[in-house]
Protein backbone atom coordinates (compact mmCIF):
# COMPACT_ATOMS: atom_id res chain seq x y z
CA UNK A 1 0.00 0.00 0.00
CA UNK A 2 2.61 2.36 0.67
CA UNK A 3 4.11 2.45 -2.52
CA UNK A 4 0.85 3.97 -3.55
CA UNK A 5 0.94 7.11 -1.44
CA UNK A 6 1.26 9.07 -4.49
CA UNK A 7 -2.34 8.36 -5.24
CA UNK A 8 -3.17 9.34 -2.73
CA UNK A 9 -1.96 12.69 -3.52
CA UNK A 10 -3.13 12.88 -6.48
CA UNK A 11 -6.26 12.41 -5.16
CA UNK A 12 -6.39 15.13 -3.02
CA UNK A 13 -5.30 17.56 -5.59
CA UNK A 14 -8.11 16.63 -7.45
CA UNK A 15 -10.42 16.96 -4.60
CA UNK A 16 -8.88 20.38 -4.28
CA UNK A 17 -10.59 21.09 -7.80
CA UNK A 18 -14.01 20.28 -6.05
CA UNK A 19 -14.04 23.90 -4.25
CA UNK A 20 -13.12 26.04 -7.33
CA UNK A 21 -16.27 27.11 -7.80
CA UNK A 22 -15.97 28.94 -4.29
CA UNK A 23 -13.02 30.87 -5.39
CA UNK A 24 -13.44 34.12 -5.03
CA UNK A 25 -14.13 36.28 -8.55
CA UNK A 26 -12.92 39.05 -7.20
CA UNK A 27 -9.61 40.59 -9.71
CA UNK A 28 -6.15 38.77 -8.17
CA UNK A 29 -3.50 41.46 -7.33
CA UNK A 30 -2.21 41.97 -10.84
CA UNK A 31 -5.35 42.47 -12.19
CA UNK A 32 -6.46 44.69 -9.52
CA UNK A 33 -3.57 47.26 -9.52
CA UNK A 34 -3.90 46.97 -13.90
CA UNK A 35 -7.35 48.71 -13.60
CA UNK A 36 -6.70 50.76 -10.52
CA UNK A 37 -3.37 52.20 -12.25
CA UNK A 38 -5.06 52.30 -15.66
CA UNK A 39 -3.41 49.91 -17.50
CA UNK A 40 -5.55 46.64 -17.77
CA UNK A 41 -6.98 48.06 -21.48
CA UNK A 42 -3.12 46.53 -22.72
CA UNK A 43 -3.87 43.15 -21.81
CA UNK A 44 -4.31 41.63 -25.06
CA UNK A 45 -6.59 38.32 -26.41
CA UNK A 46 -4.94 35.23 -26.64
CA UNK A 47 -4.29 34.18 -30.38
CA UNK A 48 -6.63 30.63 -29.46
CA UNK A 49 -8.67 29.48 -26.40
CA UNK A 50 -8.92 26.31 -25.50
CA UNK A 51 -10.55 26.61 -22.02
CA UNK A 52 -10.17 30.15 -21.17
CA UNK A 53 -11.15 31.18 -17.57
CA UNK A 54 -10.77 27.84 -16.07
CA UNK A 55 -14.37 27.20 -17.57
CA UNK A 56 -14.73 24.05 -19.77
CA UNK A 57 -16.65 25.23 -23.01
CA UNK A 58 -19.70 23.20 -23.49
CA UNK A 59 -20.62 22.22 -20.38
CA UNK A 60 -23.84 23.78 -19.32
CA UNK A 61 -23.68 23.86 -15.70
CA UNK A 62 -20.68 26.64 -14.66
CA UNK A 63 -19.80 25.02 -11.38
CA UNK A 64 -19.27 21.62 -12.84
CA UNK A 65 -17.39 23.30 -16.27
CA UNK A 66 -15.15 24.77 -13.71
CA UNK A 67 -14.71 21.49 -11.38
CA UNK A 68 -13.93 19.43 -15.10
CA UNK A 69 -11.33 22.22 -16.19
CA UNK A 70 -9.74 21.80 -12.99
CA UNK A 71 -9.86 17.90 -13.23
CA UNK A 72 -8.08 18.15 -17.05
CA UNK A 73 -5.50 20.73 -15.75
CA UNK A 74 -4.17 18.76 -12.84
CA UNK A 75 -4.17 15.37 -14.60
CA UNK A 76 -2.32 17.53 -17.44
CA UNK A 77 0.18 19.03 -15.07
CA UNK A 78 0.66 15.37 -12.84
CA UNK A 79 1.67 13.80 -15.89
CA UNK A 80 4.25 16.40 -17.09
CA UNK A 81 5.94 17.33 -13.81
CA UNK A 82 5.75 13.26 -13.15
CA UNK A 83 7.42 12.75 -16.88
CA UNK A 84 9.84 15.38 -16.29
CA UNK A 85 11.19 13.89 -12.76
CA UNK A 86 10.86 10.60 -14.35
CA UNK A 87 13.39 11.52 -17.28
CA UNK A 88 15.62 13.76 -15.17
CA UNK A 89 16.21 11.54 -12.24
CA UNK A 90 19.79 10.50 -11.50
CA UNK A 91 20.78 6.89 -12.67
CA UNK A 92 24.03 6.19 -11.05
CA UNK A 93 22.71 2.14 -10.17
CA UNK A 94 21.95 1.65 -13.67
CA UNK A 95 24.81 3.72 -15.53
CA UNK A 96 27.04 1.00 -13.37
CA UNK A 97 25.35 -2.03 -14.36
CA UNK B 1 0.38 37.24 -11.02
CA UNK B 2 0.12 36.18 -14.38
CA UNK B 3 1.26 38.39 -16.66
CA UNK B 4 -0.84 38.99 -20.04
CA UNK B 5 0.47 39.26 -22.93
CA UNK B 6 0.28 43.28 -23.52
CA UNK B 7 1.92 43.94 -20.43
CA UNK B 8 5.59 43.18 -21.21
CA UNK B 9 6.75 44.87 -24.34
CA UNK B 10 9.36 42.90 -26.20
CA UNK B 11 12.31 43.29 -25.33
CA UNK B 12 11.60 42.55 -21.77
CA UNK B 13 9.68 39.06 -22.82
CA UNK B 14 12.84 38.37 -24.68
CA UNK B 15 14.98 39.10 -21.89
CA UNK B 16 12.66 36.89 -19.49
CA UNK B 17 12.59 34.35 -22.32
CA UNK B 18 16.45 33.85 -22.06
CA UNK B 19 16.84 34.44 -18.32
CA UNK B 20 13.82 31.80 -17.64
CA UNK B 21 15.54 29.42 -20.31
CA UNK B 22 18.83 29.49 -19.11
CA UNK B 23 17.74 28.58 -15.38
CA UNK B 24 15.75 25.95 -16.29
CA UNK B 25 18.47 24.61 -18.39
CA UNK B 26 20.92 24.72 -15.19
CA UNK B 27 17.41 23.33 -12.73
CA UNK B 28 17.61 20.39 -15.20
CA UNK B 29 21.21 19.72 -14.94
CA UNK B 30 20.85 19.90 -10.51
CA UNK B 31 17.44 17.64 -11.01
CA UNK B 32 19.39 15.70 -13.16
CA UNK B 33 21.73 14.46 -10.55
CA UNK B 34 19.84 15.22 -7.41
CA UNK B 35 16.47 13.32 -7.93
CA UNK B 36 15.79 10.33 -6.49
CA UNK B 37 13.35 7.89 -7.42
CA UNK B 38 11.15 8.34 -4.51
CA UNK B 39 11.06 12.10 -5.62
CA UNK B 40 9.69 11.21 -8.84
CA UNK B 41 5.97 11.18 -7.91
CA UNK B 42 6.06 13.93 -5.23
CA UNK B 43 6.79 16.03 -8.66
CA UNK B 44 3.59 15.25 -10.13
CA UNK B 45 1.51 15.21 -6.84
CA UNK B 46 2.97 18.65 -6.13
CA UNK B 47 2.38 19.94 -10.14
CA UNK B 48 -1.46 18.58 -9.54
CA UNK B 49 -1.92 20.17 -6.45
CA UNK B 50 0.00 23.48 -7.06
CA UNK B 51 -2.29 23.85 -10.10
CA UNK B 52 -5.73 22.87 -8.49
CA UNK B 53 -4.65 25.38 -5.28
CA UNK B 54 -4.04 28.03 -7.64
CA UNK B 55 -8.03 27.82 -8.76
CA UNK B 56 -9.05 28.86 -5.30
CA UNK B 57 -8.64 32.66 -4.87
CA UNK B 58 -9.16 33.48 -1.59
CA UNK B 59 -10.49 37.70 -0.64
CA UNK B 60 -7.97 39.82 0.27
CA UNK B 61 -8.74 43.71 1.28
CA UNK B 62 -10.76 45.98 -0.95
CA UNK B 63 -12.30 43.54 -3.85
CA UNK B 64 -9.22 41.85 -4.65
CA UNK B 65 -8.13 38.36 -4.39
CA UNK B 66 -4.52 36.57 -4.20
CA UNK B 67 -4.52 32.68 -4.58
CA UNK B 68 -1.06 30.60 -3.64
CA UNK B 69 1.70 30.50 -5.90
CA UNK B 70 3.20 27.33 -4.84
CA UNK B 71 6.86 27.97 -5.45
CA UNK B 72 8.27 28.14 -1.65
CA UNK B 73 6.24 24.79 -0.85
CA UNK B 74 7.35 22.81 -3.90
CA UNK B 75 11.26 24.73 -3.08
CA UNK B 76 10.75 23.34 0.77
CA UNK B 77 9.69 19.83 -0.38
CA UNK B 78 12.10 18.88 -3.50
CA UNK B 79 14.84 21.89 -3.54
CA UNK B 80 14.57 24.62 -6.08
CA UNK B 81 15.45 23.06 -9.15
CA UNK B 82 13.02 20.37 -8.92
CA UNK B 83 10.81 22.89 -7.87
CA UNK B 84 11.71 25.43 -10.80
CA UNK B 85 10.67 22.32 -12.88
CA UNK B 86 7.22 21.93 -11.00
CA UNK B 87 6.51 25.72 -11.23
CA UNK B 88 7.24 25.61 -14.73
CA UNK B 89 5.02 22.88 -15.74
CA UNK B 90 1.99 24.47 -14.29
CA UNK B 91 2.82 27.95 -15.71
CA UNK B 92 3.26 26.11 -19.35
CA UNK B 93 0.05 24.20 -19.12
CA UNK B 94 -2.06 27.46 -17.59
CA UNK B 95 -0.47 29.37 -20.06
CA UNK B 96 -1.31 26.90 -23.60
CA UNK B 97 -4.22 25.39 -22.31
CA UNK B 98 -6.13 27.48 -19.79
CA UNK B 99 -5.15 30.93 -21.38
CA UNK B 100 -3.94 32.23 -17.92
CA UNK B 101 -0.82 34.36 -18.91
CA UNK B 102 -0.14 35.20 -21.83
CA UNK B 103 2.13 33.45 -24.06
CA UNK B 104 5.11 36.38 -25.06
CA UNK B 105 4.92 37.56 -21.08
CA UNK B 106 5.36 32.92 -20.37
CA UNK B 107 8.94 33.87 -20.20
CA UNK B 108 8.02 37.12 -17.89
CA UNK B 109 5.53 34.26 -15.88
CA UNK B 110 8.44 31.91 -15.41
CA UNK B 111 11.05 33.76 -14.21
CA UNK B 112 8.72 35.72 -11.28
CA UNK B 113 7.10 32.31 -10.08
CA UNK B 114 9.21 30.39 -11.11
CA UNK B 115 12.76 31.21 -10.82
CA UNK B 116 12.30 33.96 -8.52
CA UNK B 117 10.31 32.78 -6.23
CA UNK B 118 12.17 28.96 -5.96
CA UNK B 119 15.24 30.81 -5.16
CA UNK B 120 13.58 33.34 -2.91
CA UNK B 121 11.51 31.00 -0.99
CA UNK B 122 15.23 28.27 -0.81
CA UNK B 123 17.55 30.64 -0.24
CA UNK B 124 14.70 32.15 2.96
CA UNK B 125 13.81 28.48 3.82
CA UNK B 126 17.33 27.32 4.40
CA UNK B 127 18.67 30.76 6.11
CA UNK B 128 15.59 31.05 8.52
CA UNK B 129 15.89 27.05 9.45
CA UNK B 130 19.09 27.25 10.54
CA UNK B 131 18.49 29.93 12.95
CA UNK B 132 15.87 28.18 14.49
CA UNK B 133 15.26 24.76 15.72
CA UNK B 134 15.67 21.72 13.18
CA UNK B 135 11.87 20.38 13.93
CA UNK B 136 9.08 20.56 13.23
CA UNK B 137 8.44 24.64 14.64
CA UNK B 138 11.53 25.46 12.83
CA UNK B 139 10.31 24.03 9.49
CA UNK B 140 6.88 25.96 9.87
CA UNK B 141 8.30 29.46 10.69
CA UNK B 142 10.49 29.59 7.88
CA UNK B 143 8.38 28.49 5.85
CA UNK B 144 5.89 30.80 6.52
CA UNK B 145 8.47 33.44 6.00
CA UNK B 146 9.91 31.79 2.83
CA UNK B 147 6.52 31.47 0.97
CA UNK B 148 5.81 35.07 2.27
CA UNK B 149 8.91 36.70 0.54
CA UNK B 150 8.34 34.40 -2.76
CA UNK B 151 5.33 36.31 -3.54
CA UNK B 152 6.48 39.79 -2.72
CA UNK B 153 9.31 39.93 -4.37
CA UNK B 154 7.86 38.01 -7.57
CA UNK B 155 5.41 40.99 -7.11
CA UNK B 156 8.08 43.40 -7.30
CA UNK B 157 10.09 41.35 -10.69
CA UNK B 158 6.82 41.87 -12.09
CA UNK B 159 6.50 45.33 -11.34
CA UNK B 160 9.97 46.40 -12.76
CA UNK B 161 8.88 44.52 -16.16
CA UNK B 162 5.92 46.50 -15.90
CA UNK B 163 7.77 49.67 -15.74
CA UNK B 164 10.76 48.59 -18.14
CA UNK B 165 7.94 48.15 -20.49
CA UNK B 166 6.63 51.70 -19.72
CA UNK B 167 3.55 49.97 -18.90
CA UNK B 168 3.15 51.74 -16.25
CA UNK B 169 5.36 53.99 -14.22
CA UNK B 170 7.90 52.32 -11.78
CA UNK B 171 6.65 55.08 -8.65
CA UNK B 172 3.07 53.93 -9.67
CA UNK B 173 3.29 50.11 -9.83
CA UNK B 174 6.09 48.87 -7.77
CA UNK B 175 4.58 50.61 -4.46
CA UNK B 176 1.03 49.14 -5.53
CA UNK B 177 2.45 45.63 -6.61
CA UNK B 178 4.18 45.43 -3.65
CA UNK B 179 1.29 46.62 -0.94
CA UNK B 180 -1.38 43.87 -2.28
CA UNK B 181 1.07 41.09 -2.54
CA UNK B 182 2.39 41.80 1.59
CA UNK B 183 -1.51 40.84 2.04
CA UNK B 184 -1.91 37.99 -0.82
CA UNK B 185 1.89 36.39 0.73
CA UNK B 186 -0.10 35.66 3.84
CA UNK B 187 -2.44 34.10 2.62
CA UNK B 188 0.53 32.05 0.52
CA UNK B 189 2.52 31.62 3.97
CA UNK B 190 -0.72 30.36 5.99
CA UNK B 191 -1.52 27.61 3.21
CA UNK B 192 2.12 26.67 2.60
CA UNK B 193 2.53 25.83 6.29
CA UNK B 194 -0.56 24.02 6.58
CA UNK B 195 0.74 21.82 4.15
CA UNK B 196 3.75 21.52 5.96
CA UNK B 197 1.83 20.60 9.46
CA UNK B 198 -0.21 17.88 7.06
CA UNK B 199 2.81 16.05 5.49
CA UNK B 200 4.22 16.63 8.99
CA UNK B 201 1.25 14.75 10.80
CA UNK B 202 1.04 11.90 8.03
CA UNK B 203 3.94 11.56 5.96
CA UNK B 204 6.72 13.10 8.06
CA UNK B 205 9.42 11.52 5.47
CA UNK B 206 8.49 13.21 2.84
CA UNK B 207 9.53 16.79 4.55
CA UNK B 208 13.27 14.88 4.52
CA UNK B 209 13.39 14.20 0.68
CA UNK B 210 15.06 17.29 0.38
CA UNK B 211 18.50 17.66 -1.69
CA UNK B 212 20.68 20.05 0.12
Amino acid sequence: MKRKWWIAGLLIALAVTLLSPLASAWPDGLERVAEDKGFSEDAQDAPYEAIPDYVLPGVGNEAVATILAGIVGTLVVFGLAYGLGALLRKREATQRD
Amino acid sequence: MHIPDGFVNIPVAAATYVASGGSLAYAVRRTNKELGEKQVPLMGVMGAFIFAAQMLNFPVAGGTSGHLIGAALATILLGPWAGMLIMTSVLVVQALIFQDGGLVALGANVFNMSVVACLVGHYAFTWLKRLLDEGIRGTVISGFVAAWASVVTAAIACALELAVSDTSALTVVLPAMTLVHILIGIGEGLITVAVLAFLAATRRDLLQLRPN
